[in-house]
């Protein structure tokens, strides 16, 4: 460990996390597009071309508001729950391998920023620290629909992680391996190499979409803040900035988890098909391919948003714990079955 | 760097367990209990054993915690004005057992404390070796931990199921 690996982990920080910042920014202007398009009217289009600086205008929006804190509120969680929310999520990418061994000026560097060997593990329990940001808001607020927020938030996370872990182990059992950067090289070739298509293809991918929408409290799941009846559910009583965090903690949420839906289930950046050429050309490619596959996944959270209706509670909870936790079991020992027997697993 | 990052774990550990114990609030003692347990994790971490580390934070941080504070905000518990008074009973028989643990502790690190501890073997730490280790040498009392935790969530489910039709 010199000090050019360690400026290289800087700059790789550094990339990473203005990449996704920036992204945070362009999902907004995205999820109001397409809502906009869904149902059929226009979303943000004056601010800029095509509206696409609508999110400068938003942040200098929020820092003009001024930053109420309730009287009653306790101040220590209520002043931090906020960044609670965000680093989590972005704790959590730190694992995700956003491109191949690349070689800048005769050094090899891998396009991950920790490259460890319980990185899924890493991965998860960043995201299962996400919860306390929910449960200290709704609490600290001292407010009757953020404590219901709080709390429902808190049983939903801890119902929907249980299908969500167990799906991650379906493809770490056919894997043999935790750590991403090895998971994402078991899936090169072509595109049926990738743990969509092995052990019972689609279920496993499905059951973690699912969960993953649970988790990032986003509709069909969004319970924690359904305005028709907590009118904002954890976050009622922030304003300004404070209220911006959680909303840009959602976001980042959104794309860590399909991060690690890509890396897990879609190949991470593996292209699926084989291309003439080497180098710099393919590697950007690659990059380009994990960036294309993650923003697909981003456009179907959005999709989903603005087409289906919120669950009821008693729904969400019958969904998680009658359906999908009995049906992530099924998969589990299935695909424990195939790898005893060498089916369908090919590493 | 090692020490460094020992001493600013154990600071954290020391302060977070403090504020559990003489915090008046209990949300906040469960906070600072999830804290505790994370840079517990640190330590784990830091002696080379990642995985467990990593389970320390998923399984007690994120899962168990969240219940406990899930439990507390339910049933909405006020803050603690006043101290207990404590019994008779209680004021002998606490120091005395703090002085016990305080005794066997101290004879037990200052006969085993070795001046320093060899590097972990390669490989150590990982899931593979601690997969090992649990379904070779320790296999069957992993399997009767697994058992007891099958019984005592069987247990759970059926007292809190009131009419069993």
């Amino acid at each position: 460990m010199d000090v050019t690996d360690v400026l290289i982990s800087f700059a790789k920080i550094f990339v990473v996390f203005n990449a996704l910042m920036g992204a945070v920014a362009f999902m907004t202007w995205v999820e109001r597009r397409v809502s906009g398009i869904i149902q059929y009217r226009w979303g943000p289009n004056r601010v800029g071309p095509w509206g696409l600086l609508q999110p400068i205008a938003d942040g200098i929006k929020f820092i003009q508001k001024k930053d109420i804190i309730p009287d009653d509120a306790y101040k220590p969680f209520y002043l931090a729950a906020p960044a609670l929310a965000v680093v989590p999520a972005l704790f959590a990418f730190v694992v995700i391998p956003f491109g191949p061994t690349v070689e800048i000026l005769g050094r090899k560097v891998s396009l991950v920023i920790l490259d460890m060997d319980g990185g899924v593990l890493w991965g998860f329990a960043a995201t299962a620290l996400g919860v306390y940001a929910l449960v200290l808001a709704g609490w600290a607020s001292r407010s009757k629909f953020s404590l219901m927020g709080g709390l429902r938030s808190s049983a939903q996370m801890i119902s929907y992680e249980l299908p969500l872990a167990l799906s991650i182990v379906s493809v770490v059992l056919l894997a043999g391996t935790l750590r991403p950067t090895e998971i994402v090289a078991q899936q090169a070739g072509p595109i049926w190499n990738w743990y969509v298509f092995r052990g019972i293809p689609l279920l496993g991918f499905l059951l973690f979409t699912i969960s993953g929408y649970a988790e990032t409290n986003r509709v069909p799941f969004d319970l924690p803040e359904a305005e028709g009846e907590l009118v904002a559910g954890y976050h009622t009583e922030y304003s300004g900035m404070r209220f911006a965090a959680f909303f840009m903690a959602e976001y980042v949420n959104m794309i860590t988890s399909s991060a690690l839906g890509v890396t897990l289930f879609l190949g991470g950046w593996q292209l699926g098909f084989p291309v003439p050429f080497e180098g710099w050309p393919l590697w950007i490619l690659q990059i380009l391919a994990f960036i294309g596959k993650l923003a697909f996944f981003q456009f179907l959270f959005v999709w989903v948003r603005w087409t289906l209706p919120r669950f009821r509670y008693d729904q969400l909870m019958n969904l998680g714990w009658k359906g999908l936790f009995p049906l992530s079991l099924v998969n589990l020992a299935t695909t424990a079955v195939l790898v005893t027997l060498n089916f369908n697993v090919a590493r | 760097m090692h020490i460094f990052a020992f001493y600013v774990l154990a600071l954290l550990t020391v302060a977070s367990a403090l504020v559990v114990v003489t915090h008046r609030n209990p949300v906040v003692a469960a906070v600072a209990l999830a804290f505790n347990l994370i840079s517990i994790a640190g330590f784990y971490i830091l002696l080379g054993a990642q995985f467990i580390g990593l389970l320390q934070v998923i399984v007690y941080a994120g899962a168990i915690m969240v219940l406990i504070l899930f439990v507390i905000m339910l049933l909405n518990l006020a803050e603690e004005v006043g101290p207990h008074s404590a019994g008779t009973f209680q004021r002998v028989l606490a120091p005395a057992a703090t002085l016990v643990f305080a005794v066997v502790l101290g004879r037990a690190l200052w006969r085993t404390a070795p001046s320093s501890f060899p590097p972990p073997s390669e490989g150590f730490g990982t899931a593979a070796s601690l997969g090992r280790e649990l379904f070779t040498r320790y296999y069957y009392p992993f399997e009767v931990i697994s058992l007891l935790l099958i019984v005592a969530m069987v247990g759970a489910v059926l007292l809190a199921k009131r009419k069993l039709t």
